[in-house]
């Protein structure tokens, strides 16, 4: 009897110790991402090497931009706090290995999402935080005032590594035009050359142009076309395969996105908890368990609208108020004429 | 027995730690891209590439593969290390004989030259001549022509295409010079060895390959015509030049900034060639009623080169691998066509990186296995 006791409690001790282990890690076991940041206490994000409105350090390196605030807001759902982010700053050559690798897990760099970068090398988009589009910029003195005055023989500038040169091809080919592209590493270098007369025209998505337009030595003497020659969704990226780790980026961004339509800021986001509006209620962590299906508390998303704000305000502090883009174009709310739309939630 | 056991031993121990760390590198590779959902591969090589590039020895376009982009890479990458190894090497033997010469002025300025470049890193050489000099050029518009045909723009060198009317007969009457020239060396040496007398090879040499390609103009029927580069506006304040053969600012920058950083290592290695040589073999010749031009070429020559061959070729490796650096300013080279664009189109990091990596041991390793020959050539043969 005694020894059936003595192989009983080891039994007991054995289940206890795995259930044990079992509910510890359980949101954990989901996402191995999600267990590593809360071990390591910061967001790991890529960033671009500086594009303003985007992504840019000043000179005490602070990073501020709307890829920025993505990162920000998944750090304030899951650690508490929006500067608990660690930037890198990529190429656009680097910044996928980087992510595939593991040196960071969330990127969020200006990164048009399309079909082959989703299905074929290891990566998930989460959704678009800037609807984009490619287009040219020349020099006011040129007289260019549309791409049909193109011409035979025109010097393009742009970045290597990313959809721009595709497109460029594409569409100086229907056109029929030949061109001379020069294509650089960093966009710091596209921006030299082509202020120094190097080429004629310097493409990359109309956001980037106005962005740089403001590094220009005067910058007043350029203008962009108004063709828009792409379709340049930009959106963070996460590895594939931690399901949970993509939810909650996603639902960060959704979250911001959210916030703006039902009229929640930074400011009034304790007040909106005795709203009348169940959904308002929900998005503030006072109604509903939202949290739970990532591992994380209820109050993930009123952290990320305190802290960072709701997409509006993100979008006024870093691309309207600096003057790269005060018009906000597609990037309004489908309320107001946009084409900003997320799942409800809930 | 036991002695062979100890000599194999070691070795056998090398070999199975080498093949065991490659393995587990490879493995570990595996395992994560499979993790992660990588394909592995090389089929992509033969997809369309649809991006273009701005300067190509071949026929190219987006319509071909990546592996022809591969190959429009590795050649702007060989033709930029040709031509940076043949202005590299005239440079620093100049500067290498400069420095040892006894005029102060011309010595003190081979030594700042020098000084000067070989000790600013090669990457800021390449920002500077590119960014610095490319805008102090004038635009097209504002270009003044030199000699009347040749153009220095920020966009680029503009130099007269050659029009060729029966190219072929004039590149078979080089050939038949060079040959000629070949025969008469092989019997001016003959006669010198059994009668003594010199013959004038050089001058023969000389007027062989200019009469002979003269020749095939006047009779052979081969005439040449230039195609000068003209104007072209393209708005009301770009313009470019049409016609003729432009090289871009990239190429020009580069092999530039290339050369005059590797021409000062290079003329180091000259001058410690030409010091090397004892001056007893200088005196010695001299006494034996050698002409100064005859001592350098018959007896301090060949001996500096022996010393001279095998850094220099450390330095021809330098130069064809520093000039992966071109991805900074634009100019399409291996590194920025398949290291950078195609890896970024296709994502396939390792594949891609292990191909680059490849080509450039296979690169130094031609360039080596060149010079190693040359250097026996040179070398004191044992009779």
């Amino acid at each position: 009897m005694f020894k059936y006791l003595k192989q009983l409690t080891s039994l007991v001790a054995v289940f206890a110790v795995l259930f044990a282990f079992t509910t510890e890690t359980m949101a954990a076991k989901k996402s191995k991402t999600l267990k590593n940041t809360q071990k390591k206490g910061f967001v790991r994000c890529g960033v671009s090497q500086g594009l303003p409105g985007f992504s840019n350090a000043d000179a005490a390196g602070n990073w501020t931009g709307v890829d920025v605030d993505v990162c920000r807001a998944v750090a304030a759902a899951v650690l508490g706090d929006a500067n608990k982010v660690k930037f890198t700053p990529l190429s656009a050559k680097e910044r996928f290995t980087a992510l595939t690798s593991g040196e960071i897990d969330i990127l969020s760099r200006n990164t048009t999402w399309t079909l082959s970068r989703d299905a074929d090398i290891g990566l998930t988009f989460v959704g678009v935080n800037f609807y984009d589009g490619q287009g040219f910029m020349v020099r006011k003195s040129s007289g260019i005032t549309s791409t049909s005055q193109f011409k035979n023989g025109i010097s393009a500038c742009t970045n290597i590594g990313t959809t721009t040169e595709l497109n460029m091809r594409d569409f100086f080919n229907s056109k029929g035009i030949s061109y001379e592209p020069v294509a650089f590493e960093k966009a710091d270098e596209v921006v030299a050359a082509y202020d120094a007369g190097r080429c004629d025209t310097y493409t990359t998505d109309k956001s980037g142009l106005a962005a740089q337009r403001t590094k220009m030595k005067n910058p007043d003497e350029h203008i962009v076309l108004p063709e828009t020659i792409s379709k340049e969704p930009l959106g963070p990226v996460v590895r594939q395969g931690d399901a949970v780790w993509e939810d909650i980026v996603r639902w960060s961004l959704n979250t911001m996105i959210e916030a703006e339509e039902y009229g929640i800021t930074s400011a009034n986001a304790d007040s909106m908890k005795t709203s009348d509006n169940p959904a308002i209620k929900r998005l503030v962590g006072a109604e509903g368990e939202l949290g739970a299906a990532f591992g994380l508390d209820n109050d993930w998303s009123l952290r990320i609208i305190k802290q960072v704000g709701n997409y509006g305000e993100s979008y006024k502090r870093n691309i309207a108020d600096t003057g790269i883009l005060p018009d906000r174009g597609p990037n309004q709310l489908w309320t107001k004429g946009g084409i900003l739309y997320v799942p409800p939630a809930r | 027995m036991n002695f062979r056991l100890k000599d194999i031993v070691p070795q056998l121990i090398t070999v199975i730690a080498v093949v065991l760390i490659f393995g587990f590198f490879t493995y570990n590779a595996q395992i994560n891209m499979e993790n992660r959902g990588i394909d592995f591969g090389y089929g992509f090589l033969s997809q369309e590439s649809s991006f273009d590039v701005q300067f190509s020895l071949i026929e190219y376009d987006g319509s071909h593969s990546y592996f022809r982009a591969y190959l429009v890479g590795l050649l702007n990458t060989i033709l930029v290390s040709v031509i940076g190894i043949i202005i590299a090497t005239i440079l620093g033997v100049i500067v290498g004989v400069a420095r040892l010469s006894p005029n102060y002025l011309i010595n003190k300025f081979a030594a700042f030259y020098v000084e000067f470049f070989r000790n600013i890193p090669l990457l800021l050489q390449i920002f500077f001549w590119y960014f610095a000099a490319l805008r102090a050029l004038p635009l097209p518009q504002d270009a003044e022509a030199m000699f009347g045909v040749f153009f220095l723009t920020i966009k680029g060198l503009y130099v007269p295409a050659f029009i060729w009317q029966n190219f072929n007969i004039f590149f078979y009457s080089i050939v038949a010079a060079v040959i000629a020239i070949i025969v008469i060396r092989i019997h001016a040496k003959k006669v010198q060895e059994s009668q003594g007398k010199q013959i004038p090879v050089f001058l023969i040499s000389i007027g062989l390959i200019f009469i002979l390609p003269l020749l095939s103009f006047l009779i052979g029927g081969v005439s040449l015509s230039f195609e000068v580069p003209v104007l072209k506006q393209l708005a009301t304040t770009s313009f470019i030049y049409e016609g003729g053969v432009s090289l871009p600012p990239e190429l020009i920058a580069l092999t530039l900034s290339l050369s005059l950083y590797t021409a000062t290592f290079i003329a180091e290695c000259v001058r410690a060639g030409i010091q090397g040589v004892g001056k007893g073999q200088k005196e010695a010749a001299a006494s034996i009623g050698l002409t100064p031009n005859q001592v350098l070429k018959l007896v301090i020559m060949p001996q500096a080169l022996r010393i001279i061959i095998p850094p220099t070729t450390n330095q021809y490796l330098n130069l064809t691998k520093n000039s992966s650096l071109a991805a900074a300013i634009a100019y399409p080279d291996l590194v920025l066509v398949f290291a950078g664009t195609a890896l970024m189109q296709t994502g396939k990091a390792i594949e891609i990186v292990s191909i680059t990596m490849f080509t450039y041991l296979t690169l130094s390793i031609s360039i080596s296995i060149l010079m190693n020959w040359y250097n026996k050539k040179i070398a004191i043969q044992e009779k």
